[in-house]
Formats: structure tokens, sequence, C-alpha cells
């Protein structure tokens, strides 16, 4: 069967079986692998992805299913890594063995676009699904915090800037 | 120049691992690779009578033991694991054939028939009749200790599997190559694995080259384990004389690979009316699963450190690590000594109550000291810090004040006082004879060495010290890829001596590359010069003495030491236990990396949580039933409580910039302290995992 995906802004026609999981789509068919794949039943979120702007686990998404919309993996969140969650991630040195945080920084990212300042209970409710066996945890609620507060300064810069005049006082 | 030691630099592998970019092993292809199987047995004990492929074999691969050019062993401590199995199966998960196909999904038709004669299995490890080891440590005389008690003390207490579960599955690729073979793989050890691969292969070692993809976790679950399966990859790759990739996917990971050596420790300790130990008589039972894997090793550091931080004159410890029909037990951060000071810490916690005395008073009076001497004799340098830990930790946890307070609430509050012996054990060090090399490039300097990054911060704490001993910028020392025709052997990457150890050779390395320089930069001396590379061997700290036979002596060159706190909430309503908070203070000798460092003390802290009240491995007939992600949980951040981390630094004179280890220390501490906890609360718990059903079960208080 052919499948029609926008990946990372890119449409693409895929000839793959229906029940194809969108993981093994996305790392060998369209060679992005970037996602991991963790333990295969939805468990661990290392394979998480955007889907249509909302956080799925690639593993159980059958590409059948993921026709027709537009997917988001790690490759695609910054053309150069500079994703304010990428960047907060590395100041607050969040990876440790890194294999989990591609699926870590696409929950956060959906997390994020959905609930721009998020609370603790938001970011332990939105990460919940995602292991890490390093237990950078504690990090990464932090990091969330400071890309949330990174993107709202950017936010507010732009809003000046867009502003033509207030800056004169 | 601005040092780079003590500050949390950026890390080396930072940018790659949150761009997706960091290539693991699954990650890798190669052309016209086969994806590879293992066909294991089905039953824990037994003879093997015939084993007949029942599914269209055409476009495969089939490997069995005669298709094995050398030894079928898979290289270690005792070579008793064969690769395949020959007649005798010893274990549920035992390999009996592999298969590879071009495709993966092809490999879901393979059906193997296997005639058994099924023999009674061993699942008891005190009713086995094979030992893998036994030892005695002894120090006094137990009799005049116990002559000067006032009252005895005795217990029993167990701790049960843990799997490793790093998120990244065990996985290698075999590719042939030239009559030899190149291993790529999820590694921490590469020349264990070239040493396995020489033996199966019966080939020269120049033939054989490893090379370690970037690995998602190992906590000791790729210490020796890939060892196994890269004999199986290449097995395949040599008959099918096209590379082979295996990946395990999560359930073939958790039912067939190591996990921690469960443990049975008893306790008898003599003290004095105002809580002196005067005797330990200490006996410790492992379970080493089928075959003997690293357990003589786990068993040693297990037992050295059973009679936890504590000075007394007269201990006997006997250690025994016994076979069992279930997989192998290996390697697991801790090695050991987490199972053996769970006993220990739980055991002090019930003499201070048996005397009314408050734990803390029993830890602080009983503590080693600088010039102590330890069960093995070792006396201690001035950085024994004991009693400093100890003390840190109740002040920053306001223990007595929550204590007093929280009697009655279903609250707890525990603590636990341990330390860890950095590198090797015993003469271990000087028989691996370490090498580590700087070179220099044309606009810096590289780092040699075959330790791994496996999350723990490999990389980026060498640079750190090879740039500060050369007096040049973090930014310009580079760590070369892990591949054995590359790298000298620095050692396996385990025990703690990625820093203490081979961080050590890096300075002595670098320092005597600075001398050779003289006044030019490494840049300019390349210019003019060209390339030149300096190694630093492996010298035992002057006066350093071990008997193996006896075990007495200088068992490792240096303890990191912690006190953990422990803050819990049970539910009256369902016996489950929530960690509230933990305090976690270790003394490191010098934190090189203190975000890196915290990072590892969070990292060991969660999983000591998560194994003293999570993390159940049940076994039915010899293997772990749950399998799953769905039934053996790990931690999640709703299961791990805010962790308080506190660094101390008292120098170690022979490692890097003062540096001991920190990796393996923090998960000591957290489950005697969890425990301890739960007795506040009302709970005598003696066995672990604390399940909701243990905490029902268990006697009230």
């Amino acid at each position: 069967m052919a499948y029609t995906l926008t990946v990372n802004g890119r449409t693409t026609t895929v000839e793959v079986p229906a029940d194809m999981p969108l993981l093994w789509v996305l790392r060998d068919v369209l060679e992005l692998r970037g996602t991991k794949y963790g333990c295969g039943i939805s468990a661990c979120g290392a394979c998480t992805v955007h889907l249509n702007g909302r956080a799925v686990r690639a593993c159980q998404t059958k590409v059948s299913a993921a026709d027709g919309a537009s997917i988001m993996t790690i490759e695609g969140l910054s053309p150069d890594g500079t994703h304010p969650l990428q960047q907060a991630w590395q100041d607050v040195d969040v990876p440790q063995c890194g294999y989990c945080q591609a699926g870590q920084i696409m929950s956060a990212a959906a997390l994020l676009a959905q609930t721009p300042k998020p609370t603790d209970e938001d970011i332990d409710r939105a990460m919940n699904g995602n292991l890490c066996r390093c237990a950078t945890y504690l990090r990464i609620r932090q990091a969330i915090h400071k890309a949330a507060a990174m993107t709202a300064t950017t936010t507010v810069q732009q809003a000046a800037a867009n502003r033509p005049g207030q800056d004169q006082e | 120049m601005p040092r780079s030691v003590g500050r949390s630099v950026r890390r080396k592998d930072g940018d790659d691992k949150v761009t997706g970019r960091a290539l693991y092993i699954d990650d890798l292809t190669f052309p016209g690779m086969l994806h590879g199987m293992t066909v294991r047995a089905t039953i824990p004990c037994g003879r093997i009578d015939r084993v007949r492929p029942a599914f269209d074999t055409t476009g495969f691969v089939l490997v069995d033991r005669h298709d094995i050019p050398g030894r079928n062993v898979v290289a270690g401590i005792m070579d008793d694991q064969p690769c395949l199995a020959v007649h005798e199966v010893r274990h549920a998960a035992e390999p009996i054939m592999l298969v590879a196909h071009e495709e993966r999904d092809a490999l879901a038709r393979v059906h193997v028939d296997i005639d058994y004669t099924p023999a009674t299995p061993v699942f008891e490890p005190r009713w086995s009749s094979e030992c893998f080891k036994s030892l005695v440590i002894e120090k006094g005389r137990l009799d005049a200790g116990f002559a000067e008690a006032y009252t005895v003390v005795e217990g029993e207490y167990r701790t049960g599997h843990q799997e490793q579960l790093y998120l990244e599955t065990n996985g290698v690729i075999a590719v042939p190559e030239g009559g030899g073979m190149t291993v790529y793989g999820s590694l921490q050890c590469p020349h264990y694995v070239h040493r396995a691969l020489v033996m199966a292969l019966g080939l020269q070692a120049g033939q054989v080259r490893v090379v370690q993809a970037e690995t998602g976790g190992g906590f000791g679950g790729k210490e020796e384990y890939p060892s196994i399966l890269a004999c199986h990859a290449a097995l395949l790759a040599r008959k099918a004389g096209r590379p082979v990739k295996m990946i395990y996917d999560r359930a073939e990971d958790m039912w067939a690979t190591t996990k921690r050596h469960p443990s049975i420790v008893r306790h008898r300790t003599g003290v004095t009316r105002e809580g002196r130990i005067t005797a330990m008589d200490i006996d410790l039972v492992l379970d080493g699963g089928a075959y003997c894997t690293l357990s003589p090793v786990v068993l040693s550091r297990a037992s050295i450190h059973a009679s936890g931080p504590y000075r007394c004159d007269h201990i006997r410890i006997r250690g025994r690590a016994m076979m069992t029909n279930t997989p192998p037990n290996g390697a697991f951060r801790g090695f050991g000594a987490p199972q053996s000071q769970f006993a220990t810490e739980v055991h002090m916690d019930r003499i201070a109550e048996t005397l009314g005395i408050d734990p803390v008073a029993v830890r602080e009076q009983n503590a080693l000291r600088p010039g102590d001497t330890t069960a093995t004799g070792q006396v201690l340098g001035e950085d024994a810090s004991a009693v400093e830990v100890l003390q840190a930790a109740v002040r920053k946890s306001k223990y007595h004040e929550k204590r007093a307070r929280w009697r009655g609430t279903g609250k707890g509050i525990g603590l636990s006082l341990f330390f860890h012996g950095s590198g090797f054990t015993g003469s271990g060090e000087v028989t691996l004879a370490s090498k580590a090399s700087v070179e220099l490039t044309a606009g810096g300097v590289r780092v040699l060495v075959s330790s791994t990054e496996i999350g723990q911060g490999t990389r980026t704490m060498h640079a750190q010290i090879v740039a500060d001993a050369l007096g040049i910028p973090y930014e310009v020392v580079e760590t070369a890829a892990v591949d054995t025709a590359v790298v000298p052997d620095s050692g396996p990457t385990v025990a703690s001596r990625t820093c203490m150890v081979v961080g050590r050779l890096l300075q002595r390395a670098a320092g005597d590359l600075k001398a050779r320089l003289g006044r030019l930069s490494p840049a300019a001396y390349f210019a003019a010069h060209g390339p030149l590379v300096v190694t630093a061997e492996y010298e035992p700290p002057p006066g350093a003495a071990w008997d193996e036979q006896a075990y007495r002596g200088d068992a490792y060159g240096s303890y990191g030491w912690g006190c953990h706190v422990a803050e819990i909430d049970v539910r009256p309503d369902t016996w489950a236990v929530q960690p509230v908070r933990m305090t976690a203070v270790a003394e490191i000798g010098r934190a090189i990396h203190p975000m890196m460092a915290t990072g590892q003390i969070e990292g060991g802290t969660a999983q000591g949580v998560a194994w003293a009240l999570l993390e159940e491995v049940v076994m039915r007939d010899g293997a772990m039933a749950n399998h799953t992600l769905t039934n053996y949980l790990i931690p999640t951040a709703a299961d791990t409580p805010r962790i308080d981390t506190v660094i101390l630094e008292r120098p170690y004179a022979h490692g890097p910039f003062g540096a001991k280890g920190v990796g393996e220390m923090p998960i000591d501490g957290p489950a005697p302290a969890i425990v301890n906890a739960l007795r506040h609360a009302g709970y005598d718990v003696r066995a672990i995992p604390a399940t909701p059903e243990r905490v029902m079960k268990a006697g009230r208080l």
C-alpha cells in the first residue's frame, strides 16, 4: 500500500504494509534514525514523535493511521539543535546515555506547544510515559521550565520588535 | 587559562544526544547485512536429544555448535559457558541454534523442535550442589569478640534480582573482513568482547577488531553479556560471509540477559550495652545462575563490603556464589556491594532498636575513621569520611526532628551509611596493567582509551583531566572512538575505575607529554615535529599489597563514602510506599564535573529506590515471567522522589586531582535507608523489593 506522509515538512510516499508501525517506516524506510525503539509496546516513550502536533508512540502507530498526516521527529525540531528545549537540555546537563532523549524532548515539545508555561504537575503528567533509566527526570523538569522561560523571553522580545516606536522611549 | 576540572563544562556528547544524531548500534547498517536471532531452550534443565528446524529454511543461514571454528566457550573467568549448548541445558534461555535472514520479519517464521530429557532443576541457591566460589575473610578472633558482647543481635536479609533495563537493548553487528571479524556493538568492555571472539572464532588477536557504537546505557548489563552476543553474530556472519546484525527486542533482553545477583545474608553481631560492635559474623549467599560469568568477583566485592563502614576487631565473613538453573546473573551497578550493605544497614537499625539507642549514635560510634582497619586489614587513609557524610546527611535532612515528629503518622524516615571501593578488587588493577594514551593533533590533543562513554560522562571527564594536566583549553581535547585496533587497553569500563584509575593514567600521560613539549604548545609542537603519542601504564600506589588466598590487605585503592536519608509515606489502605525525598551525601575525593557527578548520584539513587520498592523479577520455572515493561516496573518521573545531593571532597592522593569513583556508590544506600524508614513507620521488612504485598505481610513494630 502507498501512504503519503509529511515528515519534518517534506511530503513523501511510502510503499509499505498497512500495519507497519510508523517507527519502522521512519527508521528503516525514511532512514530517520533519531527516533528509537525501546519496548515496542508503547510503554517507554523512546519512540515519541508528533502526529499532527500531538505526541504519539511511533511503535504503536500503524502507518495507515498516519496517512496524510504531518509528522515531526527529533530531526525536524530545529535545523541546528537550537530549539529552546535542546539548548536547555544541554544547559542543565540532562542527557546521560541519551537513548531516551529524543522521545523525552519530543514529549516536552508537544507539552510546550499546548502549555507554554507548564507547572510541575503539567510536566509530570505529560512526561510520565517517558522512561529514563539514567533517571534524568529531575533535570528534565528543570530543563522544561528553563525552555519555557527562554521561549517566553523570545516571544516578548519579538513582540517588542514588532511594535515600532515603543523602544524609542 | 581557566581550569576545567571542578567546572561543569559542556558534555562532549551533548549535541549529538539532543539532536538525534548520535549513532547507536541499530542506527548502523552495512551492505548485504542480514538479521540474526537466537533459538533458545524452553526448559531450565535437561539433556538435548534432538534439534530439528521445523520451517522452510530456504534463504536462511543456520548455525549450530558444529559451526564453531574455535572453542565453544564464552571467554570469562571459568570458561564454563558454551556459545551454543552441546548436550546439556542449564537454563531456560540457553542458546541452542542461530538463524539469520535478509528480512528482519522473516525471523518470525523460525520454528525449531527440540526434544529433551528433562532433569530436576535447582532454584534455591542454598540447596545447590555446585559452588562457583567460596571465600572467608577473617579478622581477629570471633569467639573473643562475642565474649566481650553484652548481647547478640541476629537477622537474615534478602534481596531479589534486578534487571539493568538500559533503554537501548543489547545489540551488535558482526562484519567479516579480510579473513577476520569486526564487531560493532553497544558495549561497556570492548576488550572482553575481543577476547571472546578470538577464542570462539579461533582467530589471531590481530584479526579481530571491536568497535563501540554509542551506547544507550549499561549499568553492568553490557559488561560481560555482549561477549556471547558478539560470538553469535560473528558465527552467523562467518557462515554467511556477510554482515549480521543482532538486536534483542525488549522481551528477549529481559528474559535472557544477566541480572543483579539475588542475595541471602545472615548477620550475628555482638554489641556492648552502649552499642559498640565487638564481633561480626556474616554469612552471604549469592545466586549465580547457571554459569559462572563474573560471580566470583561479585562475591568478592559483596563480601569485602559486608561489614559496612564499621570498625570491629573480630570479624568473620563467609561468602558463597552458587549455581542455580536460571539465566546467569552478572554485573549490575554496585556489583554485590548493594546486596551486602543492604543487610548490614538494616541490621544496624535493628541493633539500635534492640539497645534502645539512636541509629545515628550507633553508626557514629562504630564508623571507620582514618587509621582504622577494614575487615581485610586495610589501613584507611585521611580520606575515610564515614563520620563526615553521616553528620552532613543528618543535618541536611533534619533527621532527628522528623524522626521524633513523624512517629505514628504513617510517615517514616531512615538512613544508611555505606562505602564503596573504587577500582578492581585486590590485585586486579595490577593484573589488568591498563594503559592510556594522549596523542597530539593539529589543534590540540586526543585521548586514546578503551574506556567507554555509556552515559556517565567518560569523554567529558577524561578531556577535562587532560586539559588541565596540559594547561590547554578543554575544547581542544578530543576523544578517539573506542576501537580495539586504535586505542590501548585501559581496562573495562566497570568498578568505578574510569575516573580514578584511567583518569589518573591520563593525567600522568598528559604530564609526560607536557614535559616533552617543553615550551611549545601542542599545536606548535605538532607543526614542528609531527605526531607524538605518550602512553602511561598502571602503577599501584606505593606500599599497596593484597593476598588473594587469605583475602588480606589493601582491597581497593580508595573508598568513596556515602550516607542516604529516605523519607517515605506509607498508604494505610494499600500499603504502597511513596518515596518522598532522598538526601544523598557522597564523599568522592574530587568532583571533576560537579553536574555530571550529581547526575550519577541522582541516577544511582533513583535505581536504588526502585530496587527497594518497585522492581520485582518474578521467576517461574527458572525464567523471568514478567519480562515486559508493563509488569516489570522501573521508575517514572512520578516514582522518583526529590533528591537532595551533597558532594563532599576529601582528595585521594593517587586519584586524578584527588578524584575517587562515583558511579556505583549511590546505589548502595537507598534500599536500606528506605527499609529503615519503613521500620520507623512500624513495618518490620527484611527483604526487598518492599512491594505492597510484602509491607502488608510484614510484622508490625
